[in-house]
């Protein structure tokens, strides 16, 4: 056993041989060993959850060209722990007529249902919670218990603006669950197994499935976008027509819930993009398949990257409409979603055998002449319809000279 | 030992707010309970190894159905809700079939040999029920006419779906 | 080593604690004096008018039956796309039928103006 390739196991080991020393049976032993590791590792993301905070600030006021937090600490680094001091120390309210219980619930269910998710992330070869033979859907189940979390926060508060907010955020992460489970189904497909370490393991010896699908990956960071809520899909907030959507009535460590909650989950996300589609634990650093330490390394470096790409939209785009945020789901990305399923499905089934490049290249290339068909027959509509829209008053011009 | 504890705190979790889900009054938290009994069907299914199916009541069940009562619900005014009796004259009948379920289940599982102290059989070494699954579903010989069936009962569903919408308006 | 699912059970019941936790040490910590007029409804910055229980567009209940309609198929995909490595071809004709009648209701919606957020 060696600790650059398997620390758990070491510890795990270590640990039963103490308590079994103390005369525990070995089941409850490894129920407690694992309550440690399960501890542990929440504790870790939490303090994870706390760094990306600061990484927030600090990255939107690079955008918005001003400097971010730079008074405690270095670079302002420590500014996320005088706010937690502050959000620990407010006043709670619960506004009168809101229904307690809901009220209470629905920002520990809110992070729950992001933290649920670390359960399946493969940090290494050997460092991973849990390897479910379900992992993707798993990853849909836990985004349903988010879901319900919004809405009975927006019910609960009694305020229409807050109940308002929740409906259309809700619209918006069911519909862009659609093609955000079709881009999982590639990976599902490609790989043959629903674990998510199965995926991450198995693109250690076929390449990384961004070439084999990168339309695949786009479409899961578009839909993760979505579902995130986040710019230009944040019709929750509204500022100007809503106040600030679902948790608005929120004060103190309830709101403090759902804000750690939202950038955790944009990170988890980005750590997905990097783990089913850039090839998981063993990419960028070659080592990170025999070094569990470079293993974490890279799962994290991946994860800030798409992080970073997820705030980049986010505070670049403005945000959309609701009538088009639901058709450009239903209209394009749903049609799209399943017509590249069945295209990868046929080239896959077709080219698997051929060997590697032939395999490779050729999904690539069906990727490249899809996106190119996809991107011609949306500049074709977009003409058709700006002649259309512009022809009444050319007309009305003509008819007036 | 554990499994049998296991299950009836399921049961119990199940049982209780399917109670809670007819009996209290605001239709919200109705549909709250009912996602606490889907939960603890979900819990069951993952408790016998039924993975596949444990998750598949989560994503369906609870976020998607649920959802959409809770969508439903807030389509009715509120008036109406605190106002209707909770039962109406039938109750003795719908009482009287429910039991008669009852006894009809009991005696079908009671045929089945199981005893309180049964386990669940482990999934063999090897076997990869999920695969099986969908080679089960695809083989001609097998399940694939279902599957292409089930493809048109949801077809039929979303046809249904659009005209109950254009009654609407 | 541990049941899977037994794993997730463990995983879950931390993974509620910890809020709970935060929640808790703040309201140990935090001072508590509420007032009629601290604990009314912000609303917009507004006094409330009138009930919450407003009603909603029939359109946001017609979309989550969409959604449940492609949620159940998806659910249905996922075997079908986990067997497709050991099936020979026909079992992918098979998949692209099923999700093809799929569209033609989708498609069958989108005509009949189900997907305007009118």
């Amino acid at each position: 056993m060696n600790f650059w390739t398997d620390p758990i196991k070491l510890a795990f080991d270590g640990l039963m041989g103490l308590f079994s020393s103390w005369g525990m049976a070995a089941d409850a032993a490894a129920v407690v060993i694992n309550l440690l590791g399960i501890v542990g590792l929440i504790s870790a993301v939490m303090v994870l959850d706390i760094l990306l905070v600061w990484v927030e600030r600090k990255v939107v006021a690079r955008f918005q060209d001003r400097l971010g937090p730079n008074r405690v600490g270095p670079w302002g680094i420590l500014q996320p722990f005088p706010d937690i001091i502050k959000l620990i120390l407010k006043e709670d309210i619960t506004p009168a007529g809101a229904d307690k219980v809901a009220f209470n619930l629905a920002p520990i269910l809110s992070l729950g249902s992001v933290l649920f998710l670390w359960a399946v992330v493969p940090l290494a070869a050997t460092i991973y919670g849990v390897d479910l033979n379900v992992g993707l859907l798993y990853l849909v189940a836990a985004g349903a218990v988010g879901t319900l979390s919004i809405i009975m926060a927006g019910w609960s508060s009694n305020n229409k603006y807050a109940l308002v907010g929740a409906y259309r955020m809700v619209a918006n992460m069911i519909s862009y669950e659609i093609p955000m489970v079709v881009a999982l189904l590639i990976p599902t497909m490609l790989a043959g197994t629903m674990s998510i370490k199965g995926i991450s393991d198995f693109q250690l010896e076929h390449g990384l499935f961004f070439f084999l699908t990168p339309l695949g990956a786009l479409l899961f960071l578009i839909s993760a976008i979505a579902e995130l809520g986040r710019s230009p899909f944040d019709l929750n907030e509204g500022e100007s027509e809503i106040v600030a959507g679902f948790h608005i009535e929120y004060s103190g460590m309830k709101f403090g819930l759902f804000y750690a909650g939202e950038l955790l989950h944009a990170f988890t996300f980005g750590a997905f993009v990097g783990v089913l589609f850039f090839g998981g634990y063993a990419f960028p650093l070659p080592w990170g398949a025999t070094n569990a330490f470079v293993a974490v390394f890279n799962v994290l470096f991946k994860g800030m990257v798409f992080y970073w790409v997820i705030m980049w939209v986010k505070y670049t785009v403005p945000r959309i409409r609701i009538d088009h945020m639901l058709a450009f789901n239903w209209k394009f990305l749903v049609p799209v979603s399943f017509t590249l399923l069945m295209v990868t499905a046929i080239f896959h089934s077709l080219l698997k055998d051929t060997g590697f490049w032939p395999y490779t290249l050729g999904m690539f290339l069906v990727n490249l002449i899809f996106g190119w068909l996809l991107l011609e027959m949306l500049r074709s509509r977009g003409r058709a319809e700006r002649e259309q829209a512009e022809a009444p008053s050319t007309a009305a011009q003509a008819a007036h000279h | 030992m554990g499994a049998q504890i296991l299950f009836f705190l399921c049961a119990a979790l199940i049982l209780i707010s399917a109670i809670m889900v007819v009996t209290v009054r605001n239709l919200i938290h109705a549909a709250l309970w009912l996602i606490a009994t889907l939960f603890g069907a979900a819990l069951l299914y993952a408790s016998l190894d039924a993975s596949f199916i444990a998750v598949v009541q989560v994503v369906v069940y609870i976020g998607a159905i649920a959802i959409m009562f809770i969508f439903a619900v807030m389509l009715t005014r509120r008036e109406l809700l605190i106002k209707t009796d909770q039962t109406n004259a039938n109750w003795p009948l719908a009482l009287g079939l429910s039991a008669v379920m009852l006894v009809a289940l009991g005696y079908v599982i009671g045929g089945f040999g199981v005893t309180l102290n049964t386990t669940p059989a482990a999934i063999p070494a090897g076997v990869d029920p999920l695969t099986l699954l969908g080679k089960a579903l695809l083989a001609p010989e097998a399940y694939v006419l279902p599957f292409e069936v089930a493809s048109v009962l949801l077809l039929a569903a979303m046809v249904g779906a659009v005209y109950v919408a254009m009654n609407k308006k | 080593m541990l049941n899977p699912w037994m794993f997730v059970g463990l995983f879950l019941i931390v993974g509620l604690l910890i809020p709970v936790a935060a929640i808790v040490l703040s309201a140990l910590l935090a001072p508590r004096k509420p007032n009629p007029i601290k604990l009314s409804t912000y609303e917009c910055g507004m006094e409330t008018v009138g009930d919450s229980w407003v009603q909603f567009k029939a359109q946001y209940y017609v979309f989550a039956l969409v959604f449940l309609i492609f949620d159940v198929e998806t659910v249905f995909l996922f075997p079908w796309a986990l067997a497709l490595n050991a099936l020979p071809f026909f079992a992918v004709v098979e998949g692209i039928v099923f999700i093809l009648i799929l569209i033609a209701g989708l498609s069958f919606a989108w005509r009949k103006g189900m997907l305007e957020w009118v």
